[in-house]
């Protein structure tokens, strides 16, 4: 027997108050899915076509720098959501995305979403709204870390 | 206008050519007297012997950022108002060394102060003054910690007070109810009356101490026409105050002002000097240096005035908090007649007017409080299209 | 040995300005700009309470206000960690055991540790900000069963710049303490977070109408903090943190630490958020 993911999904904040045949539309273009620790997610430049809700775990966006490697700029776990760049073109990653430990999610077909939006506006400015949210509070964490009030001065 | 209300002192009257006793007995009492002198274009307190070194014919006329010595008509002693410097430089010095210490290896040893408290008789304390020491009292001593230095330079200190016959052209002691008449705790107060033919005090004993000095000088009793003249001729300064300000509200006035648009007009013309803070009675901030010599091996603790309006004042963590000009007149402005309250229960202003006189450019605290009153209730703030909040 | 000469009658110093000798019992580097001093008291033992200071004083170089961070109930030894940023505390960063530094204190008001019994206690810290803090930790779990739910939230610069960090190991294996630790960013050998430190306020589990928090850190951090943890339901009164002026007495002469009309060495440094969030409010105060 095929495990909906709808009862997880309706369960999720990201999805909470989405109207139940969006609620479907979304169920329908999720999928489960495992990574090992360690595991490379999605790598800066590929082609943006899913983002996941983390059920469990810990993925860590980084960026590669030439004479530092890589620098871990964020860290996401259990309920937080990953990746808006499937909404925003030219759709392209602008980090990477690695696995610290065994993290299971749910990945949802982006690209397959895009369309749905395109094609239901109530859908799209749902999901619109909720990614803004997310958004904001990435940049709020990010602003406040550019001033980097540990420093002595 | 009769503003006696507390019962009045012990009161007699001496001549003014007795002035030169009661100098005399506080000097064989063992006070070095300081009072008002002419010095270098200006009336400061110095060491004064006889009522000869006294200001005799002299008087100021003090403006918004303007002080002239000029001659009387007449053979007053105390015929002036207040001073450049106030008599916080000899109860808490500009600097005062706090300890000294040597070092030998990891072994410490504190050098004793060989300097003791000297004991001063204040000789024409304004009231304005007497009651910026009271201030200052409270600052040093009502504390939770005591400025031992302070107490023993204070609990020496005697106080010959001089009530006010003619109000200065920066003065508001009466908006601040601290004068032209003192009216807190001195050992003996005099005022000055001069008539067509008699030029004489009266004398009020504030203290035991007052009345043990008073005793020795020659004196008479006080008529009910004595009386009357000292408090004509202290109304008459009341009546003339160059200054005035409404103090209703003042607290909660600057409390909800800290965007009012004056202090942006304020700042373009203070220059962060810090006359203001010097001249000033009140203002008590200091600075800590440790400093050592070449060896390393002695060190001492300095203790300096210092003033809000630097920037150094509020270093911290690579940046001045109040880094703007708007910020530290603001700072200064709202502790005297704001934050002081919280502190201390009082005002820390006692319109002795000395830093309109001394700041080069003219601010006059009055006027501020004045035009932050009127903006307010024009709404006009920084904040632009916004209520003052 | 420390000898200080009993003070001439004929003009006291001001007493407490005068520093007390201790000995360096140990100096123990911390990370690269962070030391701790354990400090022998001279003369019995030193008490204090979490979240005092004291003003430390290097001979001939100068003075600093710094957080004690020892436990309040080993009274023969005063612990002080500090962070080498200017002239005095880099001066100091050069000490060993064996020397001496002077001290006067302890100044200030204090974290309600005690005072809280009864309550579930979130701790947040920024950076050199768990210093003062650690007494308060201390106290918290020496007396464990007289808590509520514990949390604590520590955010630092980069990995490196960790404080304690085989003690948070310690306290993050307890069973009855929630650690969550994140930085800044971070080297891809980093396994843990990485992020503000308020991003780790959703994760902690705590009854926000019972509950007592202590925040330190740097200004802007303790502002976005308090706002988050007030979102999360933690009464603006159950708020506490501690501030920061210049100081150079510490016992309300100088009037440099003044914060509106409060002075933060003797009225502060800790408040209840309440008590300055006017103040917290407005620019250049």
């Amino acid at each position: 027997m095929m495990e909906t993911l709808e009862p997880i999904l309706i369960e999720h904040p990201f999805l909470k108050g989405l109207d139940p045949k969006h609620i479907q539309l979304i169920t329908g273009c999720a999928s489960n899915i495992r990574f090992d620790a360690g595991q490379i997610i999605f790598r800066e430049g590929e082609e943006a076509d899913q983002f996941y809700i983390i059920r469990q775990g810990k993925v860590a966006l980084q960026i590669y720098t030439p004479t530092h490697g890589s620098i871990i700029i964020d860290t996401l776990t259990d309920q937080d959501v990953l990746g808006w760049s499937w909404l925003i073109p030219p759709y392209q990653w602008r980090f990477d995305a690695v696995a610290i430990e065994l993290t299971r999610a749910i990945a949802l077909d982006g690209k397959c979403l895009r369309t749905k939006c395109e094609a239901d506006h109530d859908l799209g400015y749902e999901l619109l709204k909720r990614f803004s949210s997310i958004v904001d509070e990435r940049l709020e964490s990010t602003r406040i870390r550019l001033l980097d009030v540990y420093d002595k001065d | 206008m009769n503003s006696i209300e507390k019962e009045r002192p012990a009161a007699g009257i001496i001549d003014r050519s007795q002035i030169d006793a009661l100098l005399a007995i506080l000097q064989k009492r063992g006070y070095s007297v300081i009072g008002p002198r002419v010095h270098e274009g200006a009336i400061t307190y110095k060491s004064i012997t006889s009522s000869a070194d006294l200001p005799i014919g002299w008087k100021e006329e003090q403006r918004a950022g303007s002080y002239r010595l000029t001659k009387r008509n007449d053979e007053t002693l105390f015929g002036f108002n207040t001073t450049p410097q106030s008599w916080k430089q000899f109860l808490h010095p500009p600097v005062s060394k706090l300890w000294q210490s040597e070092k030998n290896g990891q072994r410490y040893t504190e050098i004793p102060r060989s300097d003791k408290p000297v004991k001063y008789a204040f000789f024409g304390v304004r009231p304005c003054d007497l009651a910026a020491i009271s201030i200052l009292d409270t600052v040093f001593l009502k504390g939770p910690y005591t400025d031992t230095n302070y107490r023993s330079q204070r609990n020496s200190a005697f106080t010959v007070v001089v009530n006010c016959n003619q109000a200065g052209g920066t003065c508001f002691c009466a908006s601040m109810n601290t004068g032209p008449r003192a009216s807190g705790q001195f050992d003996l107060a005099l005022t000055e009356i001069l008539q067509a033919r008699r030029h004489y005090f009266l004398v009020e004993i504030g203290s035991a101490a007052g009345a043990e000095i008073i005793k020795d000088v020659p004196h008479g009793t006080a008529t009910e026409a004595d009386l009357t003249a000292a408090d004509n001729a202290v109304n008459n300064a009341r009546d003339r105050m160059g200054r005035s300000v409404d103090t209703s509200d003042l607290q909660s006035l600057l409390y909800r002002n800290t965007d009012n648009k004056r202090w942006a007009e304020t700042a373009k013309r203070c220059m962060t000097c810090t006359n203001c803070t010097m001249v000033c009675p009140t203002c008590f901030c200091t600075t800590i240096e440790d400093v050592t010599d070449l060896t390393g091996k002695q060190a001492e603790r300095l203790r300096k005035w210092d003033s809000c309006f630097t920037m150094e004042f509020s270093y911290i963590h690579g940046g001045s908090i109040r880094s703007s000009v708007i910020a530290r007149y603001r700072q200064w402005l709202t502790h005297k007649f704001a934050y002081w309250q919280d502190q201390f229960g009082t005002y820390g202003c006692v319109g002795c007017g000395r830093c309109i006189t001394w700041c080069p450019v003219g601010i006059d605290v009055t006027e501020e409080i004045q035009c932050i009153r009127k903006y307010e209730q024009t709404n006009q703030s920084t904040i632009s299209s916004k209520e003052n909040r | 040995m420390i000898k200080t000469e009993e003070k001439t009658t004929a003009s006291p110093a001001i007493t407490e300005m005068t520093p007390i000798w201790f000995r360096i019992k140990r100096m123990q580097k911390e990370t690269h700009d962070t030391f701790t001093l354990d400090l022998e008291p001279p003369n019995g033992g030193f008490s204090f309470a979490p979240g005092q200071f004291n003003m430390l004083y290097m001979f001939g170089v100068g003075e600093v206000p710094i957080s004690i961070s020892g436990d309040t109930s080993q009274r023969n030894v005063l612990i002080h960690t500090i962070r080498a940023v200017g002239s005095v505390t880099k001066a100091m960063q050069r000490l060993k055991k064996g020397d001496h530094v002077g001290v006067r204190g302890p100044f200030g008001t204090h974290w309600p540790a005690e005072e809280s019994a009864g309550n579930d206690i979130v701790i947040v810290a920024g950076g050199i900000g768990l210093a003062p803090l650690r007494p308060s930790i201390y106290h918290i779990l020496a007396h464990r069963e007289k808590y509520g739910r514990i949390v604590l939230l520590y955010g630092a610069r980069t990995p490196k710049d960790i404080l304690f960090r085989k003690e948070l190991e310690g306290w993050r294996s307890r069973f009855d303490m929630e650690v969550f630790v994140t930085v800044d960013r971070a080297h891809t050998d980093w396994k843990g977070n990485v992020g503000v430190v308020t991003t780790l306020i959703p994760r902690s589990h705590f009854e926000p109408t019972n509950t007592v928090a202590m925040v330190c850190g740097p200004e802007i951090m303790m502002r976005f903090t308090v706002q988050d943890l007030h979102k999360r339901g933690i009464p603006f009164e159950n708020i506490y943190m501690s501030m920061e002026r210049n100081m150079k007495c510490g016992i309300g002469f100088c009037g440099h630490c003044q914060y509106g009309p409060s002075f933060i060495c003797k009225d502060g440094p800790v408040y209840p958020y309440p008590a300055i969030k006017e103040l917290f409010a407005k620019r250049e105060i």
